[in-house]
Order: C-alpha cells, then sequence, then structure tokens
C-alpha cells in the first residue's frame, strides 16, 4: 500500500451541520472516502491509502481539481482506495461533499 | 412517534451496497450505526499482506426500526473482499447477537459472503462459530434471527452455515446459498461433477429459487428492497421457535428428502419429484407465477 497525504487551502468551505459521511466501497476499481469536520474552515486534509503505486502526480491533481471545484474546507478526508481511474475517484469525492452537506432528517 | 415510512424508490437489492439496502430496509432514517467507520475498526491482518482496508471492515451493524418496531441488523458488503467475515467483521456480528439477546430485541442478517476471509482464515472460522453460537442463544431466548440473502457475492461457506442457523431465511432469484461454492466444488471433484462456467447450472442448483422449493428458504421475493422489507415484516410477526422438538422435526424431514432425492442427478429430476407441474420450466417464471407453482414444494422448518 502506498500512503499520501495532502493539506490544501480551500476557497469555499463545506456547508451543512452532518459530522461525516461515507461513499463508495473498497473494490477493484472502486474506493472509499470517510469526510469528517475538522478546523480550520479553510483547508482540506487529504489522506490515501491505495493499492496502485507510484500515481501520486495523478493523485496531486486529481485532489487540487476537487478543492478548486467543490467546497471542502473544514474536512477531514480519508480514502482508501482499491485502484480506481482519477475520474472515478473526482466522482466520489463530489459524492462526498454532497452527502456530508445533506440536511439532517 | 411519527408513522413509519420506507424509501418508495426502486432499489435493486443485487446492485445495492450494503448501506443502500439497510437504508431502503428500515424505516426511513431510524437506522443509526455502532463502531461506524469513523471509529477506523479495520482489520488488523489485511496489512501484513498489503491488502487495502475498508474503515468497517466490510459489515454495517445497528439497530433501527421496521414497520415501527426496533431491530438490530448486519449488512455484509459483498464487493469488499467478497464480503468474506475476518476478525474484525465477525466479532461486530457476534456482538450484535449478544446485545439482541440481551435487549430482547430480533436480528435481520442481510447477508452477502463467500464465506471466510482467506487472509485471516483462524480467526474468521472462529467467528463463524461464535456467530453460530450466538444466534442458537439468542434464538433460546426468544429473539427472531432473520437471514435474507440476495447480494452478488451469495450466501456461501461460513455464511451459509450460519445461515441455517436462522429462524427464518428470506431469498430472491438471485440469491445463491450452498456451503461450498461451484468454484470450490469443480476444483476438488473435477468439471464432471461440476461446470462453475454453467451458470444456469450454477443457479438451479444454488439460486433462490431451487433453495426455497427444497425447504432452505422460507421466503421468495423479486429482487426488490421493498420485497425484502415486506418479507422481514411478516417474518418477524411469526413467534419463534427453537427447541429439541423443532431440531428432532427438521432432521426427520432430512432424512426423508435424503431418501427421496438421494439419488437424484439433478435439480430438474428433484422439482419433478415434487410434482411441479413442467418443471423445465422454474427457472424461466416471473415470480407470481413461480409461487403458484411452488405449492408442492418442501416445507420448511425454523432448522434446516
Amino acid at each position: 500500500m502506498e500512503k499520501l497525504s495532502f493539506r490544501l487551502t480551500a476557497p469555499r468551505s463545506a456547508g451543512g451541520t452532518r459530522a461525516q459521511a461515507i461513499v463508495g466501497v473498497v473494490a477493484s476499481g472502486n474506493l472509499e472516502v470517510l469526510l469528517e469536520r475538522s478546523p480550520p474552515a479553510d483547508t482540506c486534509t487529504i489522506d490515501i491509502a491505495t493499492a496502485a503505486h507510484g500515481f501520486g502526480a495523478v493523485w496531486d491533481a486529481v485532489v487540487r481539481d476537487f478543492v478548486t471545484r467543490r467546497p471542502a474546507g473544514g474536512l477531514r478526508i480519508s480514502i482508501n482506495d482499491g485502484g480506481a481511474r482519477p475520474d472515478t475517484v473526482a466522482l466520489r469525492l463530489a459524492q462526498g461533499v454532497r452527502k456530508i452537506e445533506e440536511p439532517e432528517r | 412517534m411519527t408513522a413509519a415510512t420506507c424509501n418508495d424508490v426502486s432499489l435493486s437489492w443485487y446492485e445495492a451496497s450494503a448501506r443502500q439496502r439497510i437504508d431502503a430496509l428500515v424505516d426511513a432514517g431510524s437506522f443509526c450505526e455502532f463502531i461506524g467507520p469513523e471509529l477506523r475498526e479495520i482489520s488488523p491482518h489485511l496489512a501484513i499482506f498489503d491488502l487495502p482496508e475498508q474503515f468497517d471492515d466490510g459489515i454495517v451493524v445497528g439497530r433501527g426500526r421496521l414497520d415501527g418496531k426496533a431491530v438490530l441488523l448486519a449488512a455484509q458488503e459483498g464487493r469488499f473482499m467478497g464480503g468474506a467475515f475476518g476478525e474484525v467483521h465477525g466479532a461486530k456480528l457476534t456482538g450484535l447477537l449478544r446485545a439482541a439477546r440481551a435487549l430482547s430485541q430480533d436480528v435481520l442478517i442481510l447477508f452477502d459472503t463467500g464465506g471466510v476471509r482467506l487472509q485471516e482464515a483462524n480467526a474468521g472460522e472462529l467467528a463463524i462459530a461464535e456467530i453460530m453460537r450466538a444466534v442458537i442463544e439468542a434464538r433460546r431466548a426468544g429473539v427472531n434471527v432473520v437471514g435474507l440473502i440476495g447480494g452478488r457475492a451469495g450466501c456461501y461457506g461460513g455464511g451459509s452455515l450460519i445461515a441455517g442457523t436462522c429462524s427464518k431465511v428470506i431469498i430472491s432469484e438471485q440469491g445463491r446459498l450452498s456451503v461450498s461454492g461451484p468454484e470450490v466444488i469443480e476444483t476438488n471433484r473435477g468439471i464432471e461433477e461440476f461446470d462453475s462456467r454453467d451458470r444456469a447450472l450454477v443457479w438451479r442448483t444454488m439460486g433462490g429459487k431451487h433453495r426455497f422449493l427444497i425447504g432452505g428458504a422460507d421466503a421468495f421475493v423479486d429482487d426488490e428492497a421493498l420485497a425484502f422489507r415486506q418479507s422481514a415484516i411478516v417474518a418477524l410477526k411469526i413467534s419463534p421457535g427453537c427447541d429439541v422438538a423443532v431440531l428432532a422435526a427438521e432432521q426427520a424431514r432430512l432424512e426423508r428428502r435424503l431418501q427421496r432425492f438421494g439419488e437424484v442427478e439433478d435439480a430438474v429430476e428433484i422439482w419433478q419429484t415434487l410434482g411441479i407441474d413442467q418443471p423445465t420450466e422454474i427457472p424461466a417464471r416471473p415470480t407470481g407465477a413461480f409461487l403458484r407453482a411452488a405449492n408442492n414444494r418442501e416445507s420448511a422448518d425454523d432448522a434446516r
């Protein structure tokens, strides 16, 4: 397993009141994304454990794109990856933010 | 308390994830998870093999309401390591069943498993034994333990043994229930014994329709979350029983079944012997027509 960590400045912070959200499963070509609240509100931390080694530059591009497109500030994101493609990763991250911003029932 | 509501969106049980199944099964918004992913109670073994971990170790456990009634639930994620039982995965289910006994609350187990995880086989096998004991102890204390089978991984190996101890088993056509999986049988006994690539053979030998017809499952439902929900509500209304008389009756039934079908070569012959009209048409029949044709099925008892 390769472990990667990113600490990024996020222009927008995540809304909603849910404490956490989880999307996806760890399977071949898939990943799970766990989102939790963590101050400061303008920072997003992302910790990745991936089965596919040597793709640090691709991860860097995907997570930087994510924090500019989505409200990711104030989030601590943990990823277990089973070798997902970058588009799948981007989709799961977007789903995760949408889920943590969902109104609580 | 507000009226019990469920999600009315159509959801294929086979395609859904463990979390989607639970959300669609229980009264809307009633589920509360125990030992959730944020606690990161992961497998202590997978890292040794440099394998990916999942924060919930492939099983979601918690409490919720089903038609207003408080229940405990466990759902296996068949896509993570084939839903296989490891140390943590198994311990979560054992703990849930012990809680069910202490709280006198019924349990729903949403099976989706290939059996024991090979990378932690000793811990997994022990977990299966502990879970079976916990199921029986809960049932002896008057708790219903209902198994729901219809996932991608089916219900194989140790999972099938646990299903055998449940008070009721609900299955869909997509659900498969068997101790040994198709590839395992072919590997050990040869392709003459079982061709694992013959999907029709796999389904008519281990699939939901056959298991329902020979009394291995108690209810047959469509591959729909709502159908599983309705069937689970009915299953929990039947008073539980697990005593010597039940086990003796089941032993007698299994002996009769072996006598009746022991020499039979194929499931279709069993259906014919059961007196089912046009037995070769069974795999093609939609649920309604299948249930009408299944009138002469072997009875399923509270032990199987």
